[in-house]
């Protein structure tokens, strides 16, 4: 008999609420709204009660993809990222770092949202930090 | 606390006689408590008893995926009630069930406007009395408001709604597949918030299987006291019918009965 309920935080925008995720059988189920949590305290809005629906729709990317002359391109992380990397170092050379800007995303942690605007400022020299949450 | 204490220690016993998959209770870990299957003693440390979250929802779907085991399950008066509901509807077998019956406090009754505070065998606690239905918050509105007072305040409570569905989620006897609030012929997508048809066709549903848990008003984010609509269609289903909800498995729904098989006298 396989029951377990994952403690974890609503990805869908800044407000965290926290909710439980029950796996049953190796399968993801409907998140249970955590009582105990400062924030939400048992409650759920109707993204949060969907939380758990992407993960095994069948419209989900499961490959990055490229953008290329003849529609999109399914690749590897390795090749994605080399891509990534290679023109944003290009952009930032020929036409100096406030070419460039970074969204960071209130589905992201504090903390990695901090690393993206680290990589940002630090690595290619720019301010141009935005948020989707600036409505 | 003591009383976790007691429950624990029967948990422990269950799990050595080893006829149940696991104990279905609630685990305090991380500062957080929520559902969890307790599966080997070693684990039953963290069984704590509160915050209250329904559990029968959660023991509809584990005994539904392991169809040949057996589940221990902690169950209070509401837990029991809703399985006894769901094993009318198909959903629930009770001869898989072990429970472990606990009574819930005088307080706790009263939190929740709680009819039978306790399940039918008590393993730990004490029964403390029902609330009549007489001493509810519900009762005294509908004694001192008029009609137009009372549709001013429900008016006002279903305007907060924000469709969530929170309501119909947490619901331990809310277990069709197709639901009719998902259905665009009765409630119009993207409208919020939505028309009272919406909260009524919901309290019609329940009328004849809402055991009070109070999950509903505890899972909703605007605070709309829906037991208290609830529990007047389950005083109307005692009036109309000496029907009680959650009681006895072979007493079927008078709404799913034919006027044949239970005819209705001087109606």
């Amino acid at each position: 008999m396989d029951y377990r309920t994952v403690l974890t935080t609503c990805p869908y925008c800044g407000s965290g609420c926290g909710m439980y995720l029950p796996v049953l059988n190796g399968k993801l189920g409907e998140p249970i709204p955590a009582k105990t949590h400062p924030l939400s305290q048992g409650r759920l809005c109707i993204k949060g009660w969907s939380a758990h629906e992407h993960v095994a729709s069948h419209d989900r990317l499961t490959k990055p993809l490229v953008k290329t002359g003849s529609g999109f391109k399914e690749t590897t992380w390795d090749e994605a990222l080399d891509l990534v990397v290679t023109r944003l170092l290009e952009l930032r050379d020929r036409h100096g770092p406030d070419s460039l800007a970074f969204l960071v995303s209130a589905k992201c942690t504090n903390e990695e949202n901090y690393l993206q605007q680290k990589l940002a400022r630090a690595v290619f020299g720019t301010n141009n930090v935005d948020h989707c949450a600036r409505l | 606390m003591k009383v976790s204490k007691e429950v624990r220690d029967i948990a422990e016993e269950i799990l050595r006689q080893g006829q149940v998959g696991g104990v279905l209770g609630l685990s305090s870990e991380h500062g957080h408590v929520g559902p969890h299957l307790f599966s080997s003693t070693d684990d039953l440390g963290t069984l704590v008893l509160e915050p209250r979250y329904m559990l029968a929802k959660v023991c509809r779907m584990i005994l539904a995926d392991f169809p040949g085991e057996r589940l221990g399950v902690v169950a209070r008066g509401c837990d029991e009630r809703a399985l006894i509901e769901m094993a009318k509807l198909g959903q629930v077998d009770l001869s898989r069930l072990d429970l472990i019956g606990v009574a819930c406090s005088e307080a706790q009754a009263r939190e929740c406007a709680c009819p039978h505070p306790y399940p039918r065998r008590i393993d730990v606690g004490e029964p403390v009395q029902g609330v009549a239905f007489a001493d509810t918050e519900c009762a005294q509105q509908a004694s001192e408001q008029d009609l137009v007072a009372r549709q001013a305040f429900w008016t006002h409570a279903f305007s907060r709604c924000i469709k969530c569905y929170g309501c119909r989620n947490v619901c331990p006897v809310c277990i069709c597949a197709e639901c009719s609030l998902e259905d665009a012929s009765w409630v119009a997508r993207g409208k919020i918030s939505p028309e009272i048809s919406f909260h009524l066709i919901r309290a019609f549903h329940v009328a004849d299987k809402c055991v009070g848990c109070g999950a509903c008003d505890a899972a909703c984010p605007v605070d709309i006291p829906l037991t208290r609509l609830y529990a007047q269609m389950r005083e109307k289903m005692k009036e109309m019918f000496g029907y009680e909800i959650g009681l006895d498995v072979t007493n079927k729904s008078p709404l799913t009965t034919t006027l044949e098989e239970a005819p209705l006298h001087g109606l």
